[in-house]
């Protein structure tokens, strides 16, 4: 817990807290891949500082939404509002640009570059929004791996990649975390603290994020839980299930 | 993009893979140091080369000759007078034999009042005891290398022979201004044409008109009034012949250099594409955590980029390296024995050396493009899911482009020559080369679909069924092979077929038992009519033919043709000269032509033609053409007879002997030597003549080999690349097999397999590839190069031999770059990220 108060710290700079609230709205969106039809009418809205988890049977379209957020595909009608600019009429430079300042990710496979040292994984994201590079050394400290910053993914149990993951996401303070199943690799004391360090950094940058899982445990700790169905998304949070979880 | 991001992402990749990069930039570095050194030592014997016919020449607007061989010492007279010559200074070139050494020694006689003013260079301060050396008829000036060769001082004498007499002229001085290793002596004109027995006669005349004269107003103006037996050649066109005698050579040789680097090319792109393949997820998680097409395109460029420059500037150090040492040993003759008698000094060319750098960095650019172009394009978010591999080699798998290649590649065959030179044929091949390589994961699925359903065995099947279902993985592998196995299967048919050609060729026109001819024999060098007599007269003979050959000059800018007469016989031409169709007969006067002069000349069969013989010009009628492997600047046969009636010369040079069946050539031999001139005579039987033919050929081509050998090891080092990158990639799927129990010899197996497999439909599809360029090298290249058609003739020994050492090397090096890959653990395998 002492690793996770030094993360949130650091995580939480006077600037942060300064800047105008974050929004994130989904109008009407609608995404097939051929035939098969995959998100019908989805409507969305993120707050600032919102902590929302979607949930839903494998094929659903999770991982389609998020991809559509981050403006990594396009929808085939609808708008993403990500601080009022539509993502979905960005090109794909623009839209990277957009991704790459505002969106942090955080993915099951973790996805490190195996022949980058920790330390260089962490940065990328610093590099790649000229920002200082010490931050990524304090966010090193604050997963709890401070020694160990020459070392390769490949050197890491499964945990401890997926913190190097969060580190590097929330490296340079993104608007928006987006979270892929970020502890279906993990075992479950792992994946408690992992989420405990997600929902503390939400509260304490006043970011948003959104986290597509399976379990029902990782969605309890969410503000919000939403399923998405053939039918788009329904608000759950009331539901018995998660309000024993919480 | 940041030069951090830059430096990491290039920098770990090639630290994690240091020998792939490795063997990229030894790809890259070799094409470009053969290229570079062989492009080196051409130019710098070419230039010296070139250097010394200058130095021959000097300041001379024009040099005025006959077309063939002396000209009357009158025509000197005429133009000394003419009011437009400054100056005019007559020249003899003498090819004088030295006795007990191979080749002649070239002398030039000059009036040296004259050829001051145009040629100082060529004269020499005499010594003082000598002062009028220059003028007197028994003394000569050598150059520095000639002295060396004869192994003489100032004041020693030296013996000559000038056709069947001895001569003996004592050396007055040094050429001090002759290039390092030029052979060469000059003495008085008088003197020259006296000892050698030319007097009253020219071999050209020099001349430096007077200021403001135009050469070509002048040219056409002296040429109406001196007859059409002379030819005005001016200082350019001079080196335009000397350039034309070995262009077709020094382009075919940078041709063949280019191979290794086009092999090269293939190397970088298979190891690029399978490299980028493998990071497909990495590329995509940068494009997710902000990289943009762009940045990530140029990224994977620079990858190419900074391979192809570090490769060329060791290919150019290499090549540097190359040539030096080549020039020290072998004095810049490459085998063809187009650049004799010159000690070429390595010269850095600054822009050859950019250019090549620069043909490096496309080489590898392109190598890299495709695979770029794929990972920029592919879809981020699909890309970072396993298995998306296969995917994005389907871009590759385009047959309609194949075939359009091919196509392509079929239609250049048919264009003619760009400058003289097959570069559409060139074009051609790489045409084809690219179509058959895009066609190969169409080929590769189809056939290892066909084989996998026959499979024997778990780990055959496994392999057959791995490599219909990923064709494009497989055939990034074969690239290189195929590549380089196919152009070494067209140069094996090419030269063997040449070989066999010349061999077949040689047996044809060496009919008689014995060949006699003056030492050294050069075309001033003759047999008089009495020594032709005593030969003749030889009891052990059955019959004799003789032969006299000589040059013209047709055309300025393009090397003298050959002349030959000899004994033919109209009616049974076809059994003494290799005809390349039916000759016309009961010509009055008629010739019979190379392949070359259709090229060269546009002559044709039937056609009338004018040569000047003995100073006037004669109408001949082209009976027919014939095949000349000696001659690639033209030449023609005609009758002895004929050649006889019309310039009254009876001298020949060479003289044909058949043995009477009662004796034997060793009693011809001993008959020979008793004769008094035996010491000016050579004599050589057909076997011998033929042994010493195919040893040039071979010497010839022995560098062709040594260039094979490196394409095919830079192929190589694609299998090694290739296999080494996928058996990487596979690290998990190897170490989920071994955990359901698969052993590590079955992984092997399975690896030596699909690399058996791969490298055997590479040495068949190759074989096919290679016999079509084969044809191409054959019945296009040659033709247009060097102006002679040959037969084809496949080595399969050869052919064989290599497909077996080129299958065991193959499925070696997978074997190897397997044990490499899954000597880690099995555990670790399955857990790698990716």
């Amino acid at each position: 817990m002492c690793r996770l108060a030094t993360l949130c710290a650091l995580l939480h700079p006077a600037s942060a807290m300064s800047e105008s609230p974050f929004s994130l709205q989904c109008i009407s969106l609608n995404k097939a891949y051929g035939q098969r039809h995959v998100l019908k009418n989805v409507e969305l809205s993120v707050a600032s500082g919102e902590y929302v988890a979607i949930m839903g049977d494998s094929g659903v379209g999770k991982s389609s939404l998020l991809n559509l957020i981050a403006g990594l595909d396009k929808p085939n009608s609808g708008k993403i509002c990500i601080d009022g600019v539509d993502i979905s009429a960005l090109n794909d430079e623009a839209a990277t640009l957009l991704r790459r300042e505002k969106c942090g990710f955080i993915f099951q496979a973790f996805h490190l570059l195996p022949h980058l040292t920790l330390l260089q994984n962490i940065a990328l994201p610093l590099v790649l929004n000229h920002l200082p590079l010490g931050r990524a050394q304090q966010l090193l400290s604050a997963v709890g791996l401070q020694d160990r910053g020459d070392d390769f993914p490949r050197q890491l149990s499964g945990g401890e990649m997926q913190r190097i993951a969060i580190a590097r996401a929330l490296v340079h303070q993104p608007r928006l975390l987006l979270a892929d199943e970020p502890t279906g690799n993990l075992d479950p004391d792992t994946a408690q603290d992992i989420l405990q360090l997600l929902k503390r950094e939400i509260r304490a940058t006043n970011a948003s994020a959104i986290l597509v899982t399976h379990s029902a445990l990782a969605a309890a700790t969410a503000d919000r839980v939403l399923l998405l169905s053939r039918d788009g998304l329904t608000d759950i949070t009331g539901n018995k299930e998660f309000a024993s979880c919480k | 993009m940041q030069i951090t991001l830059i430096r990491w992402l290039l920098w770990s990749e090639w630290r994690a893979h240091p020998v792939r990069l490795l063997l990229a930039l030894c790809a890259i570095a070799l094409g470009i140091a053969l290229g570079f050194g062989i492009h080196l030592i051409n130019a710098a014997a070419f230039n010296e080369f070139s250097s010394a016919a200058r130095s021959l020449s000097g300041s001379a607007d024009l040099h005025i000759r006959a077309r063939s061989a002396l000209f009357p010492e009158s025509v000197y007279l005429s133009l000394a007078q003419m009011p437009d010559v400054a100056v005019a200074s007559p020249v003899l070139e003498i090819e004088a034999i030295v006795p007990g050494k191979s080749s002649p020694l070239k002398i030039l006689g000059l009036d040296s009042f004259q050829a001051a003013n145009i040629t100082p260079d060529l004269l020499a301060l005499p010594d003082e005891r000598q002062p009028f050396a220059g003028l007197m008829a028994d003394t000569l000036f050598l150059s520095p290398a000639a002295m060396q060769w004869l192994n003489v001082k100032i004041g020693d004498e030296i013996t000559l022979r000038s056709s069947t007499t001895l001569l003996h002229l004592q050396v007055a001085g040094v050429l001090q201004f002759a290039r390092a290793g030029q052979r060469l002596a000059v003495m008085d004109i008088a003197g020259a044409q006296w000892h050698f027995g030319k007097v009253g006669q020219l071999s050209r005349v020099d001349i430096k008109l007077a200021p403001g004269v135009a050469a070509d107003g002048w040219t056409n103006r002296v040429l109406a009034q001196l007859g059409d037996t002379l030819v005005a050649v001016a200082a350019s066109d001079q080196e335009q012949r000397t350039a034309s005698l070995s262009r077709a050579y020094r382009v075919n040789l940078n041709v063949l250099a280019m191979v290794a680097l086009f092999t090269g090319a293939f190397l970088v792109f298979s190891t690029q594409a399978l490299s980028v393949l493998r990071r497909r997820s990495q590329f995509a998680l940068c494009r997710v955590i902000g990289m943009t097409q762009n940045q990530l395109m140029r990224q994977i460029l620079l990858e190419g980029c900074v391979i192809g420059v570090l490769g060329s500037l060791l290919g150019l150090a290499l090549g540097i390296l190359m040539a030096s040492t080549a020039l020290n040993l072998l004095g810049g003759d490459l085998g063809g024995g187009y650049f004799p008698g010159v000690q070429p000094q390595l010269e850095f060319d600054g822009l050859a050396a950019f250019l090549f750098l620069l043909g490096g960095v496309i080489v590898a650019l392109l190598g890299t493009l495709a695979p770029a172009i794929e990972a920029t394009r592919a879809h981020p978010a699909a890309s970072l899911k396993a298995g998306s591999e296969d995917q994005a080699l389907l871009s590759l798998n385009k047959p309609w482009l194949a075939l359009l290649s091919i196509l392509v590649g079929a239609l250049l065959t048919q264009a003619p020559p760009i400058s003289n030179l097959p570069l559409a044929a060139y074009l051609a091949i790489v045409f084809l080369l690219i179509g058959s390589i895009a066609l190969m994961p169409q080929l590769a699925a189809t056939v290892f679909k066909l084989l996998a359903r026959r499979w024997l065995g778990v780990m055959t099947g496994l392999a057959l069924t791995r490599l219909a279902n990923a064709p494009s993985q497989a055939s990034i592998a074969l690239s290189g092979v195929l590549v380089s196995f196919s152009l070494m299967v067209a140069m094996a048919i090419m030269v063997s077929s040449f070989r066999t050609s010349v061999d077949t060729w040689l047996q044809q026109l060496l009919s008689a038992d014995m060949y006699v001819r003056t030492v050294s024999g050069g075309e001033q060098s003759v047999l008089q009519v009495h020594e032709q007599e005593k030969i003749s007269s030889l009891p052990n003979l059955s019959r004799t033919e003789k032969t006299r050959h000589f040059s013209l000059l047709l055309d300025p800018t393009k090397p003298a043709v050959a002349v030959i007469a000899r004994s033919i016989n109209q009616q049974s031409i076809e059994r003494s000269l290799p005809l390349i169709e039916s000759a016309l007969s009961d010509m009055q006067y008629p010739i019979w032509i190379s392949e070359a002069m259709v090229d060269l000349y546009g002559w044709k069969k039937a056609q009338v033609v004018q040569l000047p013989l003995a100073g006037k010009l004669h109408a001949f009628t082209v009976a027919g053409v014939w095949r000349d492997y000696a001659r690639q600047s033209g030449s023609i046969q005609m009758r002895l007879d004929d050649y006889q009636n019309l310039t009254g010369d009876k001298t020949i040079n060479d003289m044909s002997l058949w043995i009477a069946s009662s004796s034997n050539a060793t009693e011809v031999r001993k008959q020979l030597q008793a004769l008094s001139f035996s010491t000016a005579l050579e004599f050589a039987e057909p076997g011998e003549i033929q042994q010493i033919s195919m040893k040039i050929f071979d010497r010839s081509f022995a560098i062709t080999y040594v260039l094979e050998a490196v394409a095919i090891i830079i192929g190589l080092f694609g299998v090694a690349a290739s296999f080494s990158s996928q058996t990487l990639a596979r690290a998990k799927e190897f170490g989920m097999l071994r955990h359901l129990g698969v052993t590590r010899q079955q992984i092997l197996f399975l690896l030596a397999g699909e690399g058996a497999l791969l490298t055997s439909m590479a040495i068949l599809v190759g074989s096919l590839l290679g016999l079509c360029i084969s044809l191409i090298l054959i019945f296009i290249v040659n033709p247009q190069s060097f102006h002679w058609t040959m037969q084809l003739h496949i080595p399969w020994n050869l052919l064989l031999a290599t497909a077996s050492i080129l299958f065991i090397s193959a499925a070696l090096t997978a074997l190897i770059s397997g044990r490499f890959a899954i000597s880690g653990s099995a555990l670790r395998a399955v857990k790698e990220d990716w």
